[in-house]
């Protein structure tokens, strides 16, 4: 069972790649407004995060994820079920 | 107050500043008089039309007229009420009766639009808990569909067979799964995958609907689609289609062979709360949708339009959405959506009128001349609508 903090690493890592404007990031740092990112960067994200933990993030999920603290706890409830 | 219409703020803006730069609006072109399946006067002027998904040309079919004005005068104009109280004519069954006989299939209801067949069918499948995955390049009424069930949407990129089955696998196996795939993908008109779609379907426990709006009455041996082409109709579960595209006319439907099916009647609220189409239109439908049967030239004549306007505009060195034509759709992908209008406005100015499509209808943020041609296009026609592409695309620089 992955700590939160070990989950959040993995997070950190997996925008890298999409962090193109070198944003510091935050449990409050968001994805629309923060990251500036549109709806296929968030598609592709969204992918290899569900591949690396092996769940899946509904759409109806996705729409209350705003920034990062939530998708790390997200990810932790997923992967607690 | 709060206005709330002010959300719509930055949507304005974009729209004055495009109508700034000069180009006409291209939402709202009026054809003020239309000839014939491939030919309409817009601003009084004689215009190809080239985006209208009439593919099969049945609009103006002698057949498909006389009926409609016959059931006009045996029934009247409309039938002022829903299909399961007052609003059933024998017109309705009898094109349901066509469709049943089109797709040799046990069942088939139709809904007043090919929307309300996805919105009606998705929701009433897939409720809450129950799980929707579906191609994130999904027409607009099958997200509606979703939503109105409140079934959880689970998006995969588009055409991805691995990505499919990797969420697939990865679902509850007792929880109730509903896949929702296109035939042909109205916006860059290419083709899904199904063969290997659907087996991972069945094998993972899911149940499937296709929507075939974009390849009725055109792929396929009998015209049934791309489930038929790809050998998997016996497969599938539902079968969702359009009668506003090859058909001609306007309506939806819903296929399919399920033991239960006909209680959908019952439980699709955009079946049971509307009024149901006016007979006329169930009568053009259903000679429509027989003499779609009997079409194999027709088909083969559209596919020879496809392929060469196809080839053509990519010889001229315009950027196509696929690598080859694989319906009758060609999408020719522009830059941004001020060139795309300007390119818009310059092929209507030369008499073609194409489909203008932008986000966020389109995939990645793409704006889209989309072109759908018809099996009514003569050859002529086609290289016709090649010389103007060539002199609009120069004018403005896209080539």
């Amino acid at each position: 069972m992955a700590s939160r903090e070990e989950i959040m690493a993995k997070v950190e890592a997996l925008i890298g790649p999409f962090n193109n404007k070198g944003v510091e990031l935050k449990d409050a740092t968001t994805f629309a407004g923060d990251l500036e990112w549109d709806s296929l960067t968030v598609m592709d994200f969204v992918a290899a995060v569900e591949d690396e933990f092996d769940i899946i993030i509904t759409m109806n999920m996705q729409a209350e994820i705003e920034n990062v603290g939530q998708l790390a706890d997200a990810v932790a409830k997923l992967m607690d079920q | 107050m709060t206005d709330l219409l002010s959300k719509y703020d930055p949507l304005i803006q974009e729209r004055e500043t495009l109508l700034a730069t000069g180009v006409k609006d291209p939402f709202s072109l009026v054809m003020e008089e239309v000839k014939s399946p491939t030919v309409a006067i817009c601003n009084g002027k004689e215009t190809i039309l080239l985006g209208t998904y009439n593919y099969m040309g049945m609009t103006f079919d002698d057949d498909v007229q006389q009926a409609g004005l016959q059931a006009l005068k045996d029934f009247g104009s409309g039938t002022t009420g829903s299909r399961v109280l007052n609003g059933t004519y024998s017109p309705h069954k009898d094109c349901e009766e066509a469709l049943k006989e089109f797709y040799a299939m046990d069942h088939a209801m139709v809904f007043s639009t090919g929307y309300q067949a996805n919105l009606g069918i998705i929701s009433a499948l897939a409720g809450k808990g129950d799980y929707v995955i579906l191609d994130i390049d999904s027409h607009a009424s099958i997200y509606d569909g979703c939503s109105m069930g409140n079934a959880e949407i689970v998006a995969f990129r588009h055409n991805d067979v691995e990505a499919l089955e990797k969420r697939l696998k990865r679902l509850p196996a007792d929880a109730g799964k509903l896949v929702v795939l296109e035939g042909v993908y109205s916006m860059l008109g290419d083709v899904a995958p199904l063969k290997e779609m659907i087996r991972i379907c069945k094998e993972n426990g899911a149940m499937t609907l296709v929507d075939e709006a974009h390849s009725m009455g055109f792929i396929g041996e009998n015209g049934r689609g791309v489930c038929e082409e790809q050998g998997v109709i016996d497969d599938v579960d539902f079968i969702i289609g359009t009668f506003s595209k090859s058909v001609g006319t306007v309506g939806g439907f819903c296929v399919s062979n399920h033991p239960k099916f006909e209680i959908m009647r019952l439980v699709c609220r955009p079946y049971v709360f509307t009024a149901s189409l006016p007979p006329s239109v169930m009568a053009t439908a259903s000679t429509s949708i027989r003499k779609l049967m009997h079409s194999g030239n027709k088909r083969a004549h559209l596919w020879e339009n496809s392929k060469k306007l196809h080839k053509g505009l990519r010889d001229l060195g315009f950027e196509l959405g696929t690598p080859e034509a694989q319906s009758a759709i060609i999408a020719v992908i522009m830059p941004d959506l001020e060139r795309g209008a300007m390119m818009w406005q310059a092929l209507l100015a030369e008499g073609l009128y194409v489909n203008l499509a932008r986000p966020p209808a389109t995939p990645a943020n793409m704006t889209l001349l989309r072109c759908s041609l018809c099996a009514e296009h003569t050859t002529e026609q086609v290289d016709q609508i090649l010389g103007m592409f060539e002199a609009a695309g120069k004018a403005v620089g896209a080539i």
